[in-house]
């Protein structure tokens, strides 16, 4: 009699194990998504606040919660200096039970987060960084790298412009990491498809005036312009060729252009242009829908890397779900065994090395007059596959992926 | 013809867009120059004002319908009006004291500008159309020179010539100056001294804003674009000499010149220069190349 009470007591607790273990095992009982970025300086408009809010669209689309579990946001700035970010995320991995980060804007702060979340065996979401050595030469299995890199815009823009038959190139290149790699890969890209690099000229970031640089530039008689650099940099170069007529006498090809960057312009001075992004919010119904509700908060269209940072949260929030814990390993598996299919990308998936593969946009700038209703700059004149856009496992250098 | 390997007609072409920054520079300068002349105050907020300038001509354009020429004195009296009532409110607390508390000042308003601009504006920043009566460019023969450029040089030529003359030549400018060297000795002959020292610091302001307004139709307007040049500006302030108005001047154009010109012999180099004339100008003649010995 005595046996058997205990038996069923055991049993009993062994139920309740067992449905412990059905639930999700969701470390802190909370499912804690952190995202630094630069909140406040040169990059803030193309993601910013704005990116954070796209997160918290994603959070709210999912009703607040996976699995039975609080989904909580975190989000800090990290100025543009990798330092702060990599404090940052180790502050909030140690002591705040983050369970992924996404990594914002600026190259250098990815690669720094990235070491960090490597160390704690944590998942990382780089969105807004264009360096393609976070899933290269520096890939881990930690990382993800989720909307664009320097080699897409680079065979996007660089191979259309060579088949358009802009053969000779000149190029402005930021004096930095960043500027050099995009210049080197649309460089390669450019040679590739059979065109010349007739020269370059280097200038500071943040460099205030351009007009002597472009007359560089002109004098060497290149057909195109690759603007190597991102943000004020680019803004500032544009509105100086038109000012001195270069445009009469080269095409400009922006390497590294976002959506704000044309809104800023105005299409009077950079119509025609040629540019790769990864998103475009007025690509079809799905993108708009998304955009519209987007803009009713926020008073502007999103960029690519606001649409990314919603999806990868989403995506991320849905792997949670469907693996049934936040445990970085198992949630890295499931989400690179899961197709991505959102308003963002169609057919995407996470490869072995990390790189989100997914389709990117040559597109073109209209002119003032084609233009139906504000933001209404692009016309999509290409899709390029995601297998061709981005790195191919030949040309790799990512250990893990050999 | 070639001038160490580059055709001349690019030698001067680039020579001209050295003249084009190079007044900017002079005009920053001068604005800077003239109120630490007469002030005795480093006044880190210069950028802020001349980021103010170019926000005027934007806001009056875009939401007043107000065309350029009436910002070139809209903008500058405004922003002198700001620049009065800071004098009034807190700058003018600081003369007694230690010179590093005018530029901790100074510099914390420019940061609470900037993040005030950039909180209404964002960051990408506003175009500025160029005026119609200043369109289009004119062929040089060795290059294509925007009008709008050499309006902005003779502008500010124009500007830093006549302040100097006002400060240097005039009967106000003689009253300023000494109201500088001894206060309690001018006000004695009845001259309102605090009154002429506020309005100097307006005046300071004004020209900065002057210089954001010249700068708005060549340049994105965005809040951080004083705090990227108010450091060159303060280079050549030193180089010129503290307090020299025309040290400031000529070191302006010059420093322009020479900055556009290592950006055709060596780029890299471009953002650098002024820094090391500095550092040279220092080492030899440590109070600029137009002050005076202490």
């Amino acid at each position: 009699m005595k046996l058997k009470k205990i038996i069923s007591a055991l049993s009993i607790a062994g139920l309740g194990m067992v449905g412990i273990h059905a639930q999700a095992q969701v470390s802190g009982d909370v499912i804690r998504i952190g995202f630094i970025t630069d909140l406040s300086g040169l990059y803030a408009d193309i993601d910013g606040p704005a990116g954070a809010e796209a997160i918290r669209m994603a959070i709210a689309d999912l009703g607040g919660s996976v699995a039975g579990k609080k989904i909580e946001l975190l989000v800090a700035d990290h100025q543009n200096k990798p330092d702060v970010a990599a404090a940052k995320a180790r502050e909030w991995f140690d002591t705040q039970g983050v369970d992924m980060l996404v990594g914002g804007t600026n190259s250098g702060t990815a690669l720094a987060m990235a070491k960090v979340a490597q160390e704690k065996k944590k998942l990382f979401i780089a969105i807004g960084a264009g360096t393609s050595a976070l899933t290269n030469e520096q890939c881990n299995a930690y990382t993800i790298h989720y909307a664009y890199d320097t080699v897409a815009l680079a065979k996007g823009t660089g191979g259309a412009v060579v088949k358009a038959g802009g053969k000779s190139w000149y190029f402005l290149t930021a004096d930095y990491a960043f500027g050099a790699s995009l210049q080197n890969d649309t460089a390669n890209v450019v040679k590739a498809a059979g065109g010349t690099v007739v020269g370059a000229v280097k200038h500071p970031l943040s460099a205030s005036d351009f007009s002597s640089f472009l007359l560089q530039a002109q004098g060497s008689k290149a057909q195109i312009l690759g603007l190597a650099n991102a943000g004020g940099d680019t803004i500032n170069a544009i509105k100086a060729a038109n000012e001195f007529g270069i445009t009469k006498s080269m095409k400009l090809a922006g390497l590294l252009v976002f959506i704000n960057d044309i809104h800023s312009l105005g299409l009077k001075s950079t119509q025609g242009m040629y540019l790769t992004d990864s998103w475009y919010w007025n690509k079809d119904a799905e993108t708009r829908a998304w955009s519209r509700k987007f803009f009713e908060k926020l008073k502007r269209m999103p960029s690519s890397i606001q649409a990314a940072d919603y999806s990868a949260a989403s995506q991320y929030l849905q792997a949670v779900k469907a693996a049934g814990t936040d445990d970085s390993g198992k949630v890295s598996a499931q989400l690179k065994k899961t197709k991505i299919n959102d308003m963002f990308a169609k057919g995407g998936y996470i490869r072995e090395d990390g790189r989100m593969i997914h389709d990117m946009y040559l597109m073109q700038v209209k002119t003032p007059d084609k233009s139906v209703e504000p933001w209404d700059y692009y016309n999509v004149v290409e899709t390029i596959k995601g297998e061709a856009a981005f790195t191919t496992k030949a040309e790799s250098k990512c250990a893990s992926w050999k | 013809m070639e001038i160490f390997g580059i055709p001349i007609q690019a030698f001067l072409g680039q020579l001209l867009l050295g003249l084009v920054n190079g007044s900017f520079y002079a005009m920053l300068s001068l604005g800077l120059a003239v109120i630490f002349g007469l002030l005795g105050i480093v006044n880190f907020a210069h950028g802020a004002f001349y980021m103010m300038g170019a926000y005027v001509a934007f806001v009056a354009l875009d939401v007043f319908g107000l065309n350029y020429w009436m910002v070139l004195l809209i903008a500058p009296l405004l922003v002198g009006i700001v620049g009065v009532v800071l004098e009034r409110t807190l700058l003018k607390h600081l003369y007694k004291i230690d010179p590093i508390y005018g530029l901790l000042l100074t510099f914390g308003l420019a940061l609470i500008a900037e993040g005030m601009f950039r909180e209404f504006f964002g960051v990408s920043g506003q175009s500025y159309p160029v005026p119609d009566l200043l369109q289009g460019a004119t062929n040089l023969g060795f290059m294509v020179l925007p009008n709008y450029r050499a309006w902005v040089v003779f502008a500010s030529l124009s500007v830093c010539l006549s302040t100097w003359f006002v400060i240097e030549r005039t009967r106000l400018g003689s009253y300023l100056r000494a109201g500088t060297e001894n206060p309690q000795l001018v006000q004695a002959f009845g001259i309102n001294v605090p009154m002429m020292v506020m309005l100097t610091y307006g005046a300071g302001c004004g020209l900065a804003a002057l210089a954001g307004v010249l700068a708005a139709p060549v340049i994105q307007i965005n809040p951080l674009m004083g705090s990227n040049l108010i450091i060159v500006v303060f280079a050549v302030v030193v180089i010129g000499g503290m307090g020299s108005i025309m040290g400031a001047i000529i070191t302006g154009v010059a420093l322009g010149l020479i900055e556009g010109l290592t950006k055709v012999f060596y780029p890299e180099a471009s953002n650098i220069v002024v820094f090391v004339i500095m550092a040279i100008v220092l080492l030899i003649r440590p109070v600029g190349l137009f002050g005076k010995e202490a």
